[in-house]
């Protein structure tokens, strides 16, 4: 394969320095096209390790409030899923940082019948991954076998309810690294006193089941919480709270990424 | 009695169907259809269905002979209504909520959840909880909130909580999310009782055999009062549910004509709901089905006079009927469907839900359509009065006084 894969990249580098990798989550235009092109970058020089790009969608049934409110603004602002393809495009110009696109079945199903196509359009821009919410195994033929044939990543994804015999066709799917959301329920939840017990053995379970890298998110909010997951997974996934601090402002947003970064160290 | 699925892969209707549901809810949907499978085939379950619905909910209900409004349409042909309409609550949603609330008894679910357009299916569901004692939480737009106060009044008189949506256009479609927002927060000890014949699969299928009741007590009765099935089956269509349960009976004989009437809204020009007139192929709700969206997959609002049809998605077995022409679709505009409105209740003393009035005002085409295939016998068409219309009377009123009649 001629693309780097730059996924493995950033997760070996990681731990070749004894941390866990980084990922970030942001919803693409929001803010409008300049600030969340400046957000990207912001938050890759701060130190995100892979970014995934959220793309706009007016019925994100899986996200909670901070995320929704950012949907909300960027499809006010103009986000399609191709114009969500061309900011990366321009952010590939100036960064090499890992990018999944991270969003629901519809708005990407429409663009694999256009012209040109979802997967021209990836490689073309440097599209590292996909990673749809709404699309379990049973239906990912729907979209995967292009992608992935196209060295274009397919991010698996298990919950705190999978089953074994789930679990087992999830990894099968996956490549590039398993995203494992950590608690019941919409993105945005908090950490809390979740069962570090029950994650440790539900992240345990994953580990048996792929040589993948595993991310773990889903309510990692402070640098506390990204501290006790990065003990137990590959890589910590912070949304919602970096979404409202790239809300607030680029500098913001670097301030956070750093202290998390910072937070990944083992 | 049960048609299987018209598809080789359970839960799919040709292509459209599947569970297109984030990973938190599969290990919920799986253990939903699994438990269904073995219900549906459970004699003591659907006798307690039965008992519940002959004791409580008032069935069955009555095939009503409507000449005079056959004479107002002037036509010679046999119109019956089925009347949903004189069911507890005044709809037929109140068939699909004791069903499915009974199989949450049968689960152990201690939580009911749902959404609600009009609030029809909400009251529906909120009556059979406090039948049970079950605590119940609607999700309701807040736009519908505001538009339906009576319906958010009675659910909260049984002891349901209703929560207003205020995200996206806080209607019908935005309550569904939240809903589902609950449910993958809530996945192990709470079911949620969709109201109509869409979302992931098993839903689709099990909400049209819970609403079948409609079709096998209308088959039955047409054959007794006119001596042979009837030439056309007629229902209004949103999600779809009143249109399944009455088509059901009839899917396996090609001699009746199926046919749905959707919302025209404005005109298919402006603002509507008619998604098989104008819908794209997509996915939405958990299902593959056709949706109103614009060329970026992103969601319409749709819009109606009758907030039940006010979504713009639609269940994909009407999906597949449609491309396969088994069940033909029109569409009434909202002037029309006040027309349906005052024409049955004036003709036949029955005044309907907005969304019935849809299929009301598409009779006079319907009938031309049967007339140009008529055979030489009697023409007999059978109408879903899916639901009465007080709940729409405030509606209605504005409307109708606004152009200065009657």
């Amino acid at each position: 394969m001629s693309r780097p894969d730059r996924i493995a990249e950033a997760f070996a580098q990681a731990r070749s320095q004894g941390r866990a990798a980084l990922v970030v989550y942001l919803t693409a235009f929001d803010g409008g096209r300049e600030h969340s092109l400046a957000c990207l970058c912001a938050a890759a020089d701060a130190g995100a390790d892979v970014i995934e790009l959220g793309v706009p969608f007016s019925d994100p049934s899986a996200d909670g409030t901070a995320i929704q409110a950012a949907m909300v603004r960027a499809l006010a602002a103009g986000a399609t899923a191709s114009g969500v393809l061309e900011l990366l495009a321009e952010f590939r110009r100036t960064h090499a940082t890992p990018v999944v696109l991270f969003g629901y079945t519809n708005p990407l199903l429409r663009l694999t019948q256009a012209t040109p196509s979802l997967v021209e359009r990836a490689v073309a821009v440097g599209l590292d991954g996909v990673l749809i919410v709404d699309l379990p195994p049973e239906h990912a033929a729907l979209l995967r076998a292009p992608l992935v044939a196209a060295n274009v990543h397919w991010i698996g994804l298990s919950a705190p309810t999978t089953t074994a015999s789930r679990r087992a066709a999830i990894c099968a799917d996956a490549t590039g690294f398993v995203y494992a959301i950590t608690l019941r329920g919409v993105t945005g939840a908090t950490l809390g006193g979740a069962d570090e017990a029950a994650l440790a053995e539900q992240l345990a379970a994953l580990r048996a089941s792929t040589d993948l890298p595993i991310a773990a998110g889903f309510g990692v909010r402070t640098p506390d919480d990204a501290r006790r997951i990065a003990r137990l997974a590959d890589g910590v996934v912070v949304g919602s709270a970096l979404v409202e601090a790239a809300h607030r402002g680029t500098a913001e947003l670097a301030e956070a990424v750093a202290a998390l970064r910072a937070a990944t160290v083992r | 009695m049960e048609t299987p699925a018209p598809s080789a892969t359970p839960g799919t209707f040709g292509r459209f169907g599947g569970r297109y549901v984030a990973e938190t809810l599969m290990p919920a949907i799986e253990e939903l259809a699994d438990a269904w499978s073995h219900a549906r085939r459970d004699p003591e379950f659907t006798a307690a269905i039965d008992t519940i619905l002959a004791e409580w909910v008032g069935r069955p209900s009555p095939l009503s002979p409507a000449r005079r409004l056959a004479a107002a349409l002037g036509t010679d042909a046999r119109l019956w209504l089925k009347r949903e309409d004189l069911n507890h609550t005044g709809s037929h949603k109140i068939n699909n909520c004791v069903g499915q609330v009974l199989l949450a008894r049968r689960m152990g679910k201690q939580r009911i959840i749902a959404e609600t357009g009009a609030g029809q299916h909400g009251v529906a569901t909120a009556t059979v909880c406090a039948y049970f004692g079950l605590p119940c939480v609607v999700y309701m737009g807040a736009v519908d909130v505001e538009r339906q106060q009576l319906n958010v009044l009675r659910m909260r008189l049984l002891g349901a909580e209703v929560v207003p949506v205020t995200s996206g256009s806080a209607t019908l479609k935005d309550a569904i999310n939240e809903a589902l927002r609950d449910w993958v927060a809530h996945p192990v000890d709470t079911h949620y009782v969709i109201g109509s014949v869409m979302g992931p699969d098993p839903y689709p299928t099990m909400v049209r055999e819970l609403q079948r009741v409609i079709g096998r007590e209308a088959r039955a009765q047409v054959l007794a009062a006119a001596g042979k099935l009837p030439d056309a089956v007629v229902a209004c269509v949103g999600g779809g549910s009143n249109a399944m349960g009455i088509f059901a009976d009839f899917l396996d004989d090609p001699e009746v004509a199926l046919f749905g009437v959707e919302a025209a809204g404005e005109g298919l020009a402006g603002r509507h709901a008619a998604t098989m007139s104008r819908g794209r192929e997509g996915v939405y709700h958990g299902m593959r089905s056709l949706v109103l969206q614009d060329d970026d997959g992103q969601l319409l609002e749709a819009h109606s006079i009758s907030a039940g049809l006010d979504y713009p998605g639609v269940g994909p077995e009407h999906a597949h009927l449609f491309e396969t022409g088994r069940a033909r679709y029109l569409a009434v505009d909202d002037d029309g469907a006040l027309g349906g409105v005052e024409l049955l209740a004036r003709t036949e003393g029955i005044i309907p839900a907005l969304e019935t009035a849809h299929a009301i005002a598409a009779l006079g085409e319907i009938l031309r359509l049967l007339e140009e295939r008529r055979g030489p016998g009697p023409l007999d068409v059978v109408v879903n009065i899916s639901g009465r219309g007080d709940k729409d009377m405030h509606t209605i009123a504005a409307r109708l006084g606004s152009r200065g009649a009657p």
